[in-house]
């Protein structure tokens, strides 16, 4: 291996540092009082605190799921703590008021919050452990009638819309780690697109988790009515640890229609070292729901970090015409292991749904894709397209794919196509034989195997998209 | 073409590498000088192709002694990259697919390391399109091969065209081919050794490697190598060749058992 080789592969991630800042951090532990205090914290209105302990108690009838291919020591829950928030003042008026160590801190993490140095284009939700501290371009946004705020805000600001929609895509008893969210879910973004608007700016979350014993559950509600459309990205770094946090959020979508939501992540979470140790358990339910005719939910992911991912976002076309995609990018190196893919379940007449899955899998990572399609007895004339794709750099990586398919409707056309390659010495060689470095090597290979999937993402984000999954693998082989 | 007192190019001695483990070439020697052009022969398993590969720094090949020395530096301190970028190039026997890779890409990603190393200005993507126009010619490819992926899906022939392509594009000092005639029909024969011919000058050389006579009769070497058991066992002139062609080898490997 090369000298420069190594010295980018010992760079430590880079967001792994941890702020200094004062928290109001509640116990570890979870019971019906807990819940009490989080949902009083938030003053949250009785519908709230009602929906929390449903889910609560729902919870604790249900079990850890354990069917996916992951392998991981038993959770303790109790030992987790369910709310931390840096103190500052009860009421930000401006982004003035935002505590300076916390717009350091997305600085850092390359998310300007401050006036002059925004993103000029994308409105930011910025959420730190369990809050949001600042949102930008709120005004911008509100003279289109569109509504970004953080979703403690809007259950106290549009209680109608949160109690109409919420728990509408993934009810509170869906599973374990829904539930568990639904329970305790402290913050994330709401989004609300009026009839008839076309979201004037990119809209984006940013997710922080800082505190070492804190999960972060966060949930997310984005409304297109009909005739709007939105895009969406979501970011999402956390500090070095060597214990293992949770990560269980619950994202929901609806589209009436003909809306149009556009749903991208770029997931950076801590991984863990070289040894496996420490790292993210992200166990994700995203679900979109195509309700409305001629409706549109798109995913795209690129899932880079996290000790272990579970999360399978997915579409319910319900809609007739309505369609549905999900492409994604999961790399995984060292101990990463990664069990994620879709539901595409097409419900009304002539639904169309693909599938593009690129699964990147090195070191002694292990990587699933699980997917279904399901087309019911009414979905005449559905569609679908799916396309899974693995690599594997080096000897010790490992790809599974997991296709499930149901059909119910005979006039469905169903297809399914999968590969598998691999990046191996000699393709380097031949590379490095042309006056080509390994760092390039890998880079322009990696590129060409994901570009179905980052011509998907918006540009800013495409370009940094690449350049990621290349740091991530550089010193993977050889 | 051999020029008198012309500088010497590649200067192999007593070189031995071993693949795994098992010791394949045994003491390799030779010379060679710009302006000329070099055939290696020889029988299955003498160690024609581990010496190309040695030479290009595959990892896989680990030198074990004897020395290389390369336009008066010692070649075995540099990296397969770096050996590419200072002038040797590769026809490999089996080029290998990238799958998702433009050739274009490739191709321009390979030349401009290749400036960048020799201290000139990268060139973009208008001043690389117009070059590589010019490059095809050479094996009458057309340009629809650019935006294919690198050797994905093309046929044995368009493989080794490509590698040529790729020659001329980088303009070696050292062409090494191995074997670049196997799978080849004749008129793809030809056009691949019409390119060699094109590019061989006074100031490079070339090394080819091959197992039949057949490639000689297009690209006609200077001095043609007889290897056997990870050594040069004889070397004569292009007459070698046709030799070898109609008596096999047995009675070079018997002459050589006699004399040692």
């Amino acid at each position: 291996m090369t000298t420069t080789v190594k010295s980018i592969v010992n760079q430590p991630y880079k967001y792994g540092f941890v702020t200094q800042i004062e928290s109001d951090t509640i116990p570890a532990g979870l019971n019906e009082d807990v819940i009490r205090l989080i949902s009083a914290k938030k003053n949250e209105p009785d519908f709230m605190l009602d929906f929390r302990l449903r889910a609560y108690r729902q919870w604790l009838k249900m079990e850890d799921p354990r069917w996916a291919a992951v392998s991981y020591p038993p959770i303790d829950y109790q030992s987790i703590v369910y709310y931390s928030a840096p103190k500052q003042k009860e009421k930000l008026k401006s982004l003035e008021d935002v505590d300076p160590t916390l717009l350091e801190t997305f600085e850092k993490l390359g998310i300007p919050l401050s006036e002059q140095k925004r993103l000029s284009n994308v409105a930011v939700d910025a959420i730190f452990d369990s809050v949001s501290v600042a949102t930008t371009f709120r005004e911008k946004l509100a003279e289109h009638g569109v509504i970004f705020c953080s979703i403690s805000e809007a259950v106290r600001e549009y209680p109608d819309l949160v109690q109409k929609y919420l728990g509408s895509v993934v009810p509170i008893g869906d599973n374990y780690f829904a539930a568990l969210n639904s329970a305790v879910f402290s913050d994330g973004s709401f989004v609300y697109i009026p009839k008839n608007t076309k979201c004037p700016m990119e809209l984006s979350t940013y997710f922080r988790i800082n505190n070492g014993e804190s999960g972060q559950f966060e949930r997310t509600l984005i409304v297109a009515e009909a005739g709007s459309s939105v895009s969406y990205l979501e970011g999402c770094t956390a500090p070095m640890f060597d214990t293992n946090q949770l990560h269980a959020a619950v994202v929901e979508l609806v589209a009436l229609d003909n809306a149009e939501i556009k749903y991208s992540t770029v997931q950076n979470w801590y991984a863990g070292d070289k040894e496996g140790k420490g790292g993210i358990y992200n166990f994700v339910t995203k679900r979109g729901l195509c309700q409305g005719v001629n409706s549109k939910i798109s995913w795209t992911q690129v899932e880079t970090g996290s000790a272990i991912t579970w999360k399978y976002p997915s579409c319910v076309l319900v809609g007739d015409n309505s369609v549905g995609e999900f492409y994604s990018v999961a790399l995984t190196n060292n101990h990463q292991q990664a069990d994620t893919g879709t539901k595409m379940v097409h419900i009304g007449k002539n639904t169309r749904s693909t599938i593009v899955s690129k699964g990147i899998s090195a070191g002694q990572s292990k990587n699933s894709y699980r997917g279904l399609v399901k087309i019911g007895p009414k979905a005449e004339g559905a569609r679908n397209y799916s396309q899974c794709d693995s690599m594997l750099i080096g000897d010790n990586a490992g790809a599974n794919t997991f296709p499930y398919i149901q059909v119910q409707n005979n006039t469905a056309k169903v297809e399914h196509e999968a590969s598998t390659s691999k990046i191996g010495e000699d393709q380097l060689f031949y590379f490095a034989q042309r006056g080509i470095s390994m760092e390039d090597a890998i880079s322009m290979m990696i590129s060409g195997f994901c570009r179905d999937v980052f011509n998907q993402l918006p540009m800013e984000f495409a370009v940094e998209a690449d350049r990621l999954l290349s740091l991530k693998l550089e010193g993977s082989v050889g | 073409m051999i020029i008198e007192n012309s500088p010497v190019i590649l200067s192999v001695k007593n070189l031995t590498a071993t693949v795994d483990e098992t010791l394949i070439l045994k003491g390799m020697n030779l010379e060679i000088r710009a302006g000329e052009i070099h055939a290696i022969m020889g029988p299955n398993g003498s160690g024609k192709s581990t010496f190309s590969k040695v030479l290009a720094g595959h990892p896989d090949y680990k030198v074990t002694g004897g020395e290389v020395m390369y336009l008066g530096q010692n070649l075995l301190d540099l990296e397969p990259e770096d050996r590419a970028r200072s002038g040797i190039f590769l026809a490999f026997q089996y080029p290998l697919e990238i799958p998702g890779v433009s050739n274009l890409d490739f191709l321009r990603v390979a030349y401009n390391s290749k400036r960048k190393h020799e201290g000139l200005e990268e060139l973009d993507a208008f001043d690389f399109d117009e070059l590589i126009q010019q490059k095809l010619d050479v094996v009458k490819m057309d340009t629809s091969f650019l935006n294919r992926s690198v050797n994905e899906g093309f046929s044995g022939g368009e493989k080794k065209r490509n590698e040529i392509l790729q020659m001329a594009l980088l303009d070696p000092k050292l062409a090494i081919l191995d074997e670049t005639d196997s799978g080849l029909d004749i008129d793809a024969l030809k056009i691949v050794a019409n390119g060699v011919n094109q590019l061989s000058r006074a100031d490079n050389a070339m090394l080819v490697i091959t197992h039949y006579q057949r490639l000689l009769e297009y690209i006609v070497p200077d001095y043609v190598h007889v290897m056997a058991n990870g050594r040069i066992i004889r070397t004569g002139s292009k007459d070698l060749a046709l030799e070898l062609e109609e008596r096999g080898y047995d009675w070079v490997l018997d002459e050589e058992a006699v004399a040692s």
